[in-house]
């Protein structure tokens, strides 16, 4: 099986099996690099597919909770090396497939070329770049190439020509960011986020997750049926922070 | 197929750079979240059908005459071309309205900004210089207008806080990351991110996604377009030597582009060399950095090796930045222009002998370009440069006061 189809499986059977998938982004390196294999572990055994945040210095589109775990993790020495190490040292015992979700840079200073080869090693299926827009997506031919997901991210101001051009370059799911904002906050002066998700929906042949201010239980059952899975960060990312088990908000999620 | 050097050059003087894509050959593009797209599309359709637009340019050259005070004055300094033993010209861009090169670029996106139908205006701010222009230009058109400042630039620009807020802006001190320029470009931008549709961001420098890069540089240019014609006009010939400071590199841009053309004129760049030659000493973007990605172009950028971005250390908070504008780095990369590393020390010495021997007061930022001019002509007896003083020292007097107070005392306790 391609490594794309691994992440669009997961979050199809997750649909299927509960109803909606449910995907868990954790911060590698946060709160130390000693605890994070454990949260990661915890985070496989009860999401479908786990999303592996690389920090940045300057993290643009996140919010207050993910600029802090991102600080911390560097401060701790997460940097892509490193975090690849210690994928390849749990490759195997996790129960959810991961991607990478970082910003170009860090990923460009890695090599894209080091990434493609060294992805299966590491466990990783693809990778989540929120400043990589589809205009610019030939600079992950290397990902592209070695059958990585490279998953699209869609907003609800994305207008249709350009919603059709980033699902169809998009593999593994399709994100659709649920809140015109950065990361954690949630608005309720959102329009109607369901015929937005329907929107892409119907343009996009692989599945489609929500992410963006989910993080509640409420939040979730909102959105089953109107898309295939979502995406939960910033509020694990606080439990982390607070000393709280990721896999109890996960059950609690679902 | 490769691109030479030379065919990017003439391609850069030609103006089919940037590309449709927003790049100057390897560097530029759009690299932003895709919530910032349809607002960068909208900022581009707009401010190209502006420029295309007779009336636009016939308002604009209106409130450049009338408000900004254009043209700026172009000079002889006899005292300093005396004590430099060279033929010394002067681009005033500090008598500009509010008394830097930034009020050229807030004018020009205001006037774009409400001609899309922005309710509102977001910018960032280093010295306060663009903060300041923005709210001016903001008050000029009746828009509302954010200003994200580092709080450590509250603290050493704090003239310029009170200015803003005089004109009704509202400033947002920005405690997040290093908090200077950088950290407000990240606040602007996901301020930004949050009400794409109905704000506009007036980008300060000719940095950021395309099309600020270009748009910042197409109302930049009028500093070099006026220098020509005025050293054409005064000195009866173009400078051996064009010099300019480059934080994101806005007014240097600007400047550049009235003798990219021509070969026999020189262009320099100073850039803030800080206390040192180590990261976190200085913020020499050319000198010091990498190719990488930050704030949605790629351009050279001090950066480690795993692609996080280095802290800086200036002086001179406009030029405390650790990226710069992608058409400086290709402008470097074709080798039309020198960039240079100048240290604070050597800058507050430019500052001073500006100030005694012309009574011009220069902002910390244009005396590295003044320092570096003095430094380039040192071989060359006779030599005509041109020096753009894109700003005024009024913004400085707390920097420039606890400089004399630190002099005051090691005098004391020598
Ligand atoms: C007087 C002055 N000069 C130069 C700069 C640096 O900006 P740029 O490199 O875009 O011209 C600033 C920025 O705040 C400034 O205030």
């Amino acid at each position: 099986m391609r490594a794309h189809e691994r992440i669009s499986d997961a979050i199809a059977k997750g649909r299927d099996t509960h109803g909606i998938a449910l995907v868990a982004y954790v911060t590698a390196g946060f709160p130390t690099m000693d605890a994070f294999p454990g949260i990661l572990a915890d985070a496989c055994a009860h999401a479908d597919v786990v999303e592996v945040g690389i920090p940045f210095s300057n993290p643009i589109a996140d919010g207050g909770t993910l600029q802090a775990t991102s600080r911390v993790a560097l401060e701790h020495g997460a940097t892509m090396p490193a975090i690849m190490d210690e994928l390849r040292g749990m490759h195997g015992s996790l129960d959810a497939p991961l991607l990478l979700m970082g910003y170009l840079n860090p990923l460009l200073a890695y090599g894209l070329d080091r990434l493609a080869t060294d992805a299966e090693s590491a466990g990783v299926n693809g990778v989540i770049v929120p400043d990589l827009p589809p205009e610019s997506l030939e600079v992950a031919r290397p990902i592209i190439d070695a059958r990585l997901a490279t998953i699209g991210m869609v907003s609800p101001v994305t207008h249709e020509d350009r919603l059709q051009s980033i699902v169809e370059r998009a593999s593994g799911f399709v994100y659709a960011v649920a809140s015109v904002g950065v990361t954690g906050q949630h608005r309720n002066d959102q329009a109607d986020i369901t015929a937005y998700l329907q929107r892409v929906r119907e343009a996009s042949p692989i599945p489609v997750c929500a992410g963006f201010g989910i993080r509640e239980k409420a939040h979730v059952d909102a959105l089953r049926g109107a898309c295939d899975g979502v995406i939960v960060g910033s509020a694990l990312m606080e439990a982390v922070g607070e000393g709280r088990s990721v896999g109890d908000l996960l059950r609690l999620l679902r | 197929m490769t691109t030479t050097s030379t065919d990017l050059l003439q391609a850069l003087i030609e103006g089919a750079l940037p590309d449709s894509n927003g790049f100057f050959g390897p560097f530029g593009g759009r690299f932003v979240p895709e919530t910032l797209v349809p607002a960068l599309e909208r900022f581009e359709a707009g401010a190209r059908e502006a420029l295309a637009d007779p009336m636009f340019h016939t308002e604009l050259r209106q409130h450049q005459e009338g408000w900004v005070g254009r043209p700026t004055p172009l000079a002889f300094a006899p005292r300093l071309s005396a004590a430099w033993n060279a033929q010394v010209w002067l681009k005033r861009e500090d008598l500009a309205h509010t008394g830097a090169h930034k009020i050229n670029n807030a004018l020009g996106q205001a006037l774009i900004a409400r001609r899309i139908g922005a309710e509102r205006v977001v910018a960032e701010t280093g010295a306060g210089q663009h903060g300041v222009a923005t709210a001016a230009a903001c008050a000029r058109v009746g828009l509302p207008c954010i200003v994200y400042m580092g709080s450590k630039d509250v603290e050493r620009q704090a003239p310029n806080v009170v200015r803003m807020r005089r004109m009704g802006a509202e400033v947002r001190p920005v405690t997040t990351g290093d908090a200077t320029l950088r950290a407000a470009v990240d606040e602007a931008i996901r301020h930004w991110v949050g009400y794409p549709e109905g704000t506009h961001y007036i980008l300060g420098s000719a940095v950021g996604p395309h099309p600020f890069p270009w748009i910042v540089r197409e109302f930049q240019k009028v500093i070099g377009v006026e220098s020509r014609r005025q050293m054409l006009e005064k000195a009866h010939r173009l400078p051996d030597v064009a010099v300019a400071c480059v934080g994101g590199g806005s007014n240097a841009v600007g400047f550049y582009h009235g003798f990219l053309a021509d070969a026999s004129v020189e262009l320099h760049g100073a850039e803030a060399g800080g206390v040192g030659a180590h990261v976190g000493q200085h913020a020499a973007t050319m000198s010091g950095g990498t190719p990488g990605v930050l704030h949605g172009s790629r351009s050279m950028l001090l950066q480690d090796e795993h692609g996080q971005v280095s802290d800086t250390q200036s002086v001179s908070a406009g030029l405390d930045y650790p990226a710069i504008g992608p058409e400086h780095a290709l402008l470097a990369h074709v080798g039309r222009v020198a960039y240079h590393a100048v240290r604070d020390d050597e800058a507050i010495t430019a500052l001073d002998e500006l100030s005694r021997l012309e009574g011009i007061l220069p902002a910390v930022e244009p005396s590295h370009a003044l320092a570096l001019a003095k430094h380039l002509v040192r071989d060359r007896p006779g030599a005509t440069v041109l020096v753009n003083v894109c700003g005024r020292g009024d913004k400085d007097m707390p920097i420039l006061t606890r400089l004399a107070d630190e002099h005051a005392q090691s005098e004391g306790s020598a």
